[in-house]
């Protein structure tokens, strides 16, 4: 098994790309074509797990299963991709909802059809996903970073709803923005590091003598691009927008793993390589992550669309992760990745749940829905689960990201304003507040009351499918698990976490 | 005597090795020529093959002469890394272009021989241009470029807007000649010489009102040639009144001619006085951006469309050339081997949707973008392919247009000009914004019309091997980008 070492991470990044040219020289079949686009997403995710069976655990600060190879020599870019304890867990992530969207596409392909492009792009997203996760390579970072602009933008363009083209168009302009400002900081970067290397973990002595200027600046240059991606109150509006229109599996993939990218981009790449500018910064993300969570959970409350709903919710959820990278503290950033992991598992789980309502109601309108839980009730017993997932009971999943990120609060790293950060927590404890304020209120009027007359009938309303429980069991096992034995990522990741936040002297 | 003539007298050893893929391409263009003398009507066409077959004779003695680096004619044409790889570029563009054109000209029974003949001898142009280092030879492959890209322009003699755009063309190319002749007269009389190398070594000393007058002279020339703005006006009302694969050629392989007669003159003969010229370069290349994306924006029909990507395209070569500064040698490296990078990507990607809007028009003859609504759901293959080109020049993966925008970047912060990098930046968003409308037109919406565009062979397998090169210099940009690297001066 040691071609792993060498070879795990680029095939779970390529195999799908190698899919992608196989689907393109296909006939245009629709069963050849879900097999064939099944089977690489599948093989991507085998690719994962030997990827993790491999993974030595007890060496988690380490970056492991590690490529190191030329690439592009005249810029001094490298093929160097490699895992950490940071890194995997958002890999398997991404290889899992991956594979489960494609089941979940098998139940359903929306308007207009063409299973042979949706596949494709689905595809390239993961390769793009999962290179992000993987690339220690500036360069090879930013091209698996754009890579997932354009299938995104043809996902909602094509089988987006009624206002895909604003969305769409939105997305890809919003995000290009960011990343061009976080390539000028990539750069700049390289021609400081002075060996004119991209190397992600190369560049983390390069800075340590630069001027206070310099570092903000570069540090502000990457803030741009991850705080968008991410997204950052006040860069989230492109979010609700292209999650509302977005297609099904576009919304579970964008909430459940493109967002990550973003957050992930902080601890990666602008924490350990500007920990001088991250002191800086900590209390501007502390406060714009705050505020995102207080105006996530009130715009919530405003919203009449569920998808639109849960969107908002992912800015409250994000701001939680965000808060904990702030605090540049060990609990801290562990929440940050558990809350990541456990946002991706949970907000992907309810926008499967929120597509899977609208094809049985033709309908998102809370208003309008009322009842499901006695219509449909293992449907409804599967929303409340999630939703309750989602507000943070403790025992579930979304609980330790965000208790693990307030507990960091309370005592961030030496360096910080030891009171920003205690009232931070507090309003961030409002926000928990909040969130089961709108989750529990969004579950009384969708599942609880009686069935409004129109869907009284029953016609065309079905409980949950086969096809839809194959796509759905892992993620609700893997909540559950997560949720009552934490350790089972926090081992994973407390080791290069431990490594990151021991710069900031925490 | 005067020492002119004794020059003339003396006759120059000649390397012929070295002149080989000149020498093919312009035997190719005599014998079309002549072949179409005594071709039947219908059997015209016949001077495509052959024009392709000279082409890839002439590519093949570019391949012959890899590695070799030499100097013939006295000095005024030199074979090196750098022109060996436009020479390389010039044919494989010159071959997407016959494949455009080929039904285009078959169809519309213009003048076929002339054409092909025409084409060849501009390419013929590129190749000499790329290994010109005098001014004589230079301002000659220059002439060679563009004066039988006149007459290709008005090759639909009948067409009111051929005729404008052909009047245009000359009286612009004239101009411009004028200005450049003028210009490089000074720059004998300071020096007194026209060996690009000599003129480099004397320069310096000149009277410095005179060297900036006359490298400025020079340099508006050149802009006129590359439609850098504000000389810019004659380029789309050409391209739209031209044959489609003649718009197709100017926006490529010619301007990319003027693009290498402009490095060579830069970097060969004036980069000791760079500091006169690159901050003029960095306002045309800002204007030349910021102008070409503005009026892009409003545009209506695809070919204006991509004349004005193109203006704006050039605009981020044009960065290259305003990083020269005479202290910074690495940095000037860098610059140079952005600018060829960015030439060639740019050739194939812009040609690939040229290709696909000539595709695109020939049944229904449109080229509004209005037509192109769900030509997803009639041509995938098609709508695919013209997709992947223009979210190329928008500079996004899967295709290689980002590793030109990457290089051209890095040069930009190397060279630690951080205003142009943020003018290129926001250049690149409002860039995107009309390269996806035109996508949302096509994948987004519906159509009107459901029948399929049908596209031939030849044009499918140009924008194929178009795109497939694009996406293999996207996965190993080294193909390219270490041939950039040998390349500099």
């Amino acid at each position: 098994m040691s071609w792993v070492d060498d070879w795990g991470l680029s095939l779970a990044t390529f195999l799908p790309a190698l899919g992608v040219v196989i689907l393109m020289f296909l006939p245009n079949r629709e069963s050849l074509v879900k097999i064939t686009g099944t089977a690489f997403a599948g093989l991507a995710l085998i690719a994962g797990i030997l990827c993790a069976v491999r993974f030595d655990y007890s060496r988690g600060d380490q970056i492991q299963l590690e490529v190191d190879s030329t690439w592009i020599e005249t810029i001094g870019a490298r093929y160097h991709v490699g895992a950490d304890g940071m890194s995997l867990p958002l890999l398997l992530l991404s290889v899992l909802v991956c594979f489960l969207c494609m089941v979940y596409m098998w139940w359903h392909i929306p308007e207009p059809g063409k299973p042979k492009a949706f596949f494709a792009l689905v595809l390239l997203l993961e390769t793009g996903m999962n290179g992000t996760f993987v690339a220690l390579d500036l360069i090879l970072f930013f091209i698996f970073f754009e890579l997932v602009l354009v299938p995104m933008y043809f996902m909602i363009g094509i089988w987006g709803g009624p206002d895909r083209d604003y969305a769409s168009v939105k997305f890809f302009l919003y995000t290009l923005f960011g990343s061009i400002f976080m390539l000028l900081g990539f750069l700049a970067l390289w021609i400081h590091s002075g060996a004119e290397t991209f190397d992600i973990i190369a560049l983390r002595e390069s800075t340590a003598g630069a001027s206070e200027l310099f570092q903000n600046l570069v540090f502000l240059g990457l803030f741009l691009g991850f705080a968008i991606k991410v997204p950052m109150w006040p860069f989230h509006t492109w979010l609700p927008d292209a999650h509302t229109e977005a297609p099904t599996v576009g919304s579970v993939l964008l909430a459940a793993v493109l967002l990550k990218m973003g957050t992930y981009g902080f601890i990666r790449i602008a924490l350990p390589i500007l920990p001088d500018a991250a002191v800086t910064f900590a209390p501007v993300i502390g406060i714009l992550a705050v505020i995102g969570i207080i105006w996530g959970s009130l715009c919530c409350f405003a919203q009449t669309d569920l998808k639109r709903l849960i969107a908002f919710s992912s800015v409250g959820h994000m701001g939680f992760v965000m808060l904990g990278i702030a605090t540049l503290t060990d609990t801290g950033i562990n929440g940050a990745i558990f809350g990541m992991v456990a946002h991706g598992l949970i907000t992907g789980m309810l926008f499967f749940l929120a597509g899977s309502i609208h094809e049985r109601y033709h309908t998102r309108e809370i208003a309008a829905l009322g009842g499901v839980l006695k219509q449909i009730p293992r449907f409804g017993s599967v929303f409340s689960f999630a939703a309750i997932a989602s507000l943070g009971l403790p025992g579930l999943a979304g609980f330790w990201g965000e208790m693990l990120a307030l507990l960091g609060a309370y005592q961030p790293a030496p360096g910080l304003n030891v009171e920003l950060f205690r009232v931070l927590m507090v309003i961030g404890g409002i926000g928990t507040v909040l969130t089961a304020g709108y989750l529990l209120w969004t579950v009384q009027r969708v599942n609880l009351g009686t069935v409004p007359d129109k869907f009284a009938s029953g016609k065309g309303i079905f409980d949950v499918e086969r096809l839809e429980w194959t796509a759905w069991v892992p993620l609700l096992l893997l909540i559950v698990v997560a949720g009552f034995y934490p350790a089972l990522l926090t081992n994973v990741t407390a080791d290069a976490v431990g490594g990151l936040a021991g710069i900031f002297g925490a | 005597m005067n020492p002119l003539l004794a020059q003339s007298v003396t006759q120059p050893s000649v390397d012929w090795h070295a002149l080989a893929p000149e020498l093919v391409m312009a035997g190719t263009a005599c014998l079309v020529l002549v072949a179409d003398l005594f071709l039947p009507r219908n059997a015209k066409w016949i001077a495509m093959p052959l024009s392709a077959a000279g082409i890839i004779g002439t590519l093949a003695a570019v391949v012959s002469l890899i590695n070799t680096e030499t100097t013939t004619l006295a000095g005024t044409f030199e074979v090196d890394a750098f022109s060996l790889l436009f020479k390389g570029l010039f044919c494989v563009l010159g071959l997407i272009i016959l494949a455009i054109s080929f039904h285009y000209f078959r169809a519309g029974s213009y003048y076929q021989g002339e054409y092909y003949f025409l084409l060849l001898c501009s390419l013929f142009g590129g190749l000499v241009i790329a290994s010109a280092r005098d001014l004589i030879s230079l301002f000659i492959a220059l002439e060679l470029i563009s004066i039988p890209g006149i007459v290709m322009v008005a090759l639909r003699k009948g067409d009111a807007r051929a005729n404008e755009g052909a009047l245009k063309f000359f009286l612009f190319s004239v101009l411009s000649s004028a200005v450049m002749l003028y210009g490089m007269s000074l720059v004998y009389g300071v020096t007194g010489s026209t060996i690009l190398s000599e003129i480099r070594t004397s320069i310096g000393s000149g009277d410095e009102p005179l060297v900036v007058l006359s490298v400025f002279f020079v340099v508006v020339g050149f802009a006129f040639k590359i439609s850098a703005v504000p000389f810019h006006f004659w380029a789309p009302d050409t391209y739209e009144g031209a044959p489609s694969p003649v718009a197709a050629f100017l926006s490529t392989a010619s301007k990319i001619g003027g693009f290498v007669g402009l490095l060579v003159l830069m970097f060969k003969a004036f980069p000791e006085v760079a500091d006169t010229w690159a901050p003029v370069f960095a306002v045309l290349a800002a204007l030349t951006m910021t102008v070409g994306n503005l009026i892009a924006l409003r545009q209506q029909h695809v070919i204006r469309l991509l004349a004005y990507s193109g203006i704006a395209q050039s605009g981020y070569i044009l960065v290259c050339l305003a990083l020269i500064n005479p202290g910074n040698p690495d940095a000037n490296e860098q610059a140079f081997a952005a600018a060829v990078i960015y030439l060639a990507i740019y050739g194939i990607m812009d040609l690939g949707a040229f290709a696909a809007a000539v595709a695109f028009a020939r049944r229904g003859g449109t080229y509004f973008i209005s037509d192109y609504a769900g030509l997803w759901q009639r041509s995938p293959v098609l709508a695919l392919l013209f997709g992947g080109f223009l979210i190329s020049l928008a500079g996004a993966p899967p295709m290689a247009g980002l590793i030109a925008k990457l290089f051209v970047f890095a040069a930009t912060i190397e060279a630690e000009v951080y205003w142009l990098a943020i003018v290129m930046g926001v250049n690149t968003v409002i860039a995107a914004w009309y390269y996806l409308a035109l996508i949302k037109k096509m994948f987004f919406e519906t159509p009107e019309l459901d029948e399929p565009v049908e596209v031939p062979y030849l044009l499918s397998a140009a924008m194929g091997i178009a795109a497939a090169l694009l996406v293999a210099l996207l996965v190993y940009p080294p193909l390219l980008t270490n041939l950039a690297d040998r390349s500099i001066f």
